[in-house]
């Protein structure tokens, strides 16, 4: 079998389509969910620092900024494995099946 | 101030880097030797040496150099990677930030940390499946392979080169600072370790050294974090009102400063962490030396898990020295309390270890500086002598012919030639200021590296002249700017104003550079831009799927 028929058996695969559409809704969803809140952040350290200098609690001295920066930290390090929990699940075994089925 | 902050900053923060900043150099003077450090680090090295010469032993061709074989775990790889970025400046710099500017330096570490998910979601497995040994196999996959090869070998050397600089430099005024070398002395060191662990020990022996030289630094700052934090009683409400009490500002560290205050800064030096970070060819080698894509995305979870660790305990010890260390006349030149520190503004994580674990811990975290050093400019000198020895060499030169041997003759050669290029760059630059070296090195990273990587896997309609013209667009604009910003055109050439105010380019690099490929390939109606077009379908199932990417090789 040359190349060029397993490419071709990869592309009219319909699990082919399948897999990378849910793969990059995934990533481009994840990468919103990280960007986002990061460059929303960034912006109110900017314009309006004053709502990072709130008090967590009555007469506390930590403020909201230092939770929310380790929120980001944290919470980025959580999405990378929610993402290789699925893709190294769920997309690679449909990964699996379509180079199995172009082989055949 | 405000600038200059930001230049001092982000020279010192940013990833794989040591000390750059001015501030720094003044406050370098040559310390009496520190024997236990000297001791310790001898045992760190003679135990690389040791894995370096049973990594010699397997590694025989030029992927076991290049990319360990691709045997590499998950978990080491991501322990490497995390050792990569995390530099002896990350622990210097970010603790001296924190210390200074209290919350300011926060907003930093989340700045350096945030690229990673990024880079895991969007290119870490395409760089696995697409890539051999280097980047410029990627950029190159179904472009002009000397033309393109050439660019992102240069690229990539480019880069190696500035960083090198900043790497040697910074190791000398450390070392001078913790062992009481000579700074030539310790330059010269740093250079032949480096040549031996790549030369004979290839990327298996990188790999090791960059793993141990990561488990130290996370256990060593680990302990540090806990025996500060004890001192309060393990309680955050304890530690910061002690540290509100114990700083000039006062409550003013509870809060975003001035630090933040421009916001098109802000974006520029984020675009320049975030995609400057994806751009360094030693942190994109490491993704080949994964078996498979799987392995690929275990490792950039792993590394992103200790680098988020690793950020979380050098805020504690920066807040922890605030109380500790800013209220010791010990650690203040002359014994004034709020005047200089001794050793310079870097110090404080260091005399931080000395307060709380004494002259035996002091001595073992700069030990553990200096190994870090010296990882990650190991690092660096593979993945240049991998440009030179795969890409020009094998590859563009030899046109493929060359035969293992012959590519591992010279890659070898190459590895010695970076080494004796870096001691005397290292040599050349001491006592300047460099702080521009590093925009330099992440703007060309971020304004040449990336765009073509980027557009190379996910855009069909790129083409070798329009990444050729987006290139060189990138460099110039990216190097341009960094003359005409203040780190050099004030600090450097000493005139008044600046004639760009910012000194990241990678705002307006980058975006030019990306215009640039794009109007040069949409305009490119030639017959191999329609080949090259046509090309993508195989690739893009490649990068897809990992059919025909180069596999794991049993020993």
């Amino acid at each position: 079998m040359t190349q060029e028929n397993i490419h071709a058996k990869i592309r009219s695969n319909p699990k082919f389509a399948e897999m990378v559409d849910k793969r990059t809704r995934f990533a481009i969803i994840l990468s919103l969910v990280v960007l986002v809140p990061y460059y929303t952040f960034m912006m109110i350290t900017a314009f309006n620092p004053g709502l990072l200098a709130l008090p967590l609690s009555e007469g506390g001295v930590l403020t909201v900024g230092w939770p929310i920066a380790a929120v980001l930290v944290v919470g980025g390090w959580l999405l990378t494995g929610v993402y290789i929990r699925r893709a190294n699940g769920e997309f690679d075994d449909l990964n699996q099946q379509i180079l199995q089925e172009a082989r055949k | 101030m405000k600038r200059s902050l930001l230049a001092l900053s982000a020279g010192l923060l940013v990833a794989g880097l040591a000390i750059a900043a001015p501030g720094a150099i003044e406050g370098v003077q040559k310390q009496p030797i520190n024997v236990s450090a000297i001791a310790m680090f001898m045992v760190f090295v003679l135990a690389t040496l040791g894995i370096t010469k049973w990594a010699a032993g397997r590694t025989k061709s030029t992927a076991d150099f290049y990319t360990a074989g691709g045997g590499i775990t998950g978990f080491q790889n991501g322990l490497a990677i995390a050792g990569d970025y995390m530099s002896a400046a990350t622990l210097l710099g970010l603790t001296s930030l924190v210390y200074a500017k209290g919350f300011d330096g926060f907003i930093y570490t989340v700045s350096f940390f945030i690229g990673w998910p990024i880079i895991l979601f969007l290119l870490a497995e395409r760089l696995r499946n697409l890539g051999k040994f280097t980047f410029a196999d990627i950029a190159s996959y179904r472009l002009d392979q000397s033309r393109i090869r050439t660019f992102a070998a240069f690229g990539s050397l480019t880069v190696v080169c500035f960083y090198l600089i900043v790497q040697m430099v910074g190791a000398g005024q450390l070392i001078q600072l913790l062992f009481g070398l000579e700074y030539n002395m310790a330059v010269v060191c740093v250079g032949i370790l480096m040549m031996v662990y790549v030369t004979f020990g290839g990327m298996v022996a990188t790999t090791w050294v960059q793993i141990i030289k990561a488990c130290l630094l996370l256990g060593g700052g680990t302990v540090l974090m806990l025996l500060a934090f004890s001192q309060f009683g393990f309680s955050f409400d304890n530690l910061f009102s002690q540290a509100i009490a114990a700083h000039k500002s006062g409550i003013k560290i509870m809060a975003p400063g001035s630090l933040m205050a421009d916001p098109v800064s802000a974006v520029s030096l984020s675009f320049a962490l975030l995609f400057g970070t994806a751009g360094l060819p030693h942190i994109m080698m490491r993704f080949f030396t994964v078996p498979n894509a799987k392995e690929a995305r275990k490792s950039v979870f792993y590394a992103t898990g200790f680098i988020g660790f690793f950020f979380l305990v050098v805020i504690i010890l920066g807040i922890a020295a605030i109380v500790i260390v800013g209220q010791n006349p010990a650690f203040f030149e002359g014994g004034q309390v709020g005047g200089k520190l001794i050793g310079g503004g870097n110090m404080p994580v260091m005399h931080l270890a000395k307060a709380v674990g004494g002259d035996i811990f002091l001595g073992f975290l700069s030990a553990v500086a200096f190994a870090t050093i010296l990882a990650v400019v190991s690092g660096l000198a593979l993945a240049g002598a991998s440009a030179i020895a795969h890409d020009l060499y094998a590859r563009v030169i030899k046109k493929g012919e060359a035969t293992s041997a012959q590519e591992m003759k010279v890659t070898k050669i190459a590895s010695v030639g970076i080494g004796l290029t870096a001691i005397a760059l290292g040599i050349l630059f001491k006592d300047q200021n460099i702080a521009f070296l590093v925009a330099l090195t992440f703007g060309v990273a971020a304004s040449v590296n990336f765009p073509v990587l980027v557009l190379s896997m996910y855009w069909k309609g790129l083409t070798t002249r329009g990444a050729l013209l987006g290139g060189i667009a990138g460099l110039v604009s990216a190097v341009g700017l960094v003359i005409l910003s203040p780190a050099v055109w004030v600090k450097v050439l000493g005139n008044a104003q600046a004639i760009f105010p910012y000194d990241h380019p990678a705002i307006i690099s980058m975006t030019l550079a990306f215009v640039v490929t794009w109007l040069g390939s949409i305009t490119d109606k030639s017959s191999r831009a329609a080949k090259e077009a046509a090309a993508y379908e195989e690739q893009y199932i490649r990068a897809q799927t990992g059919l025909g990417a180069a596999g794991a090789h049993a020993h």
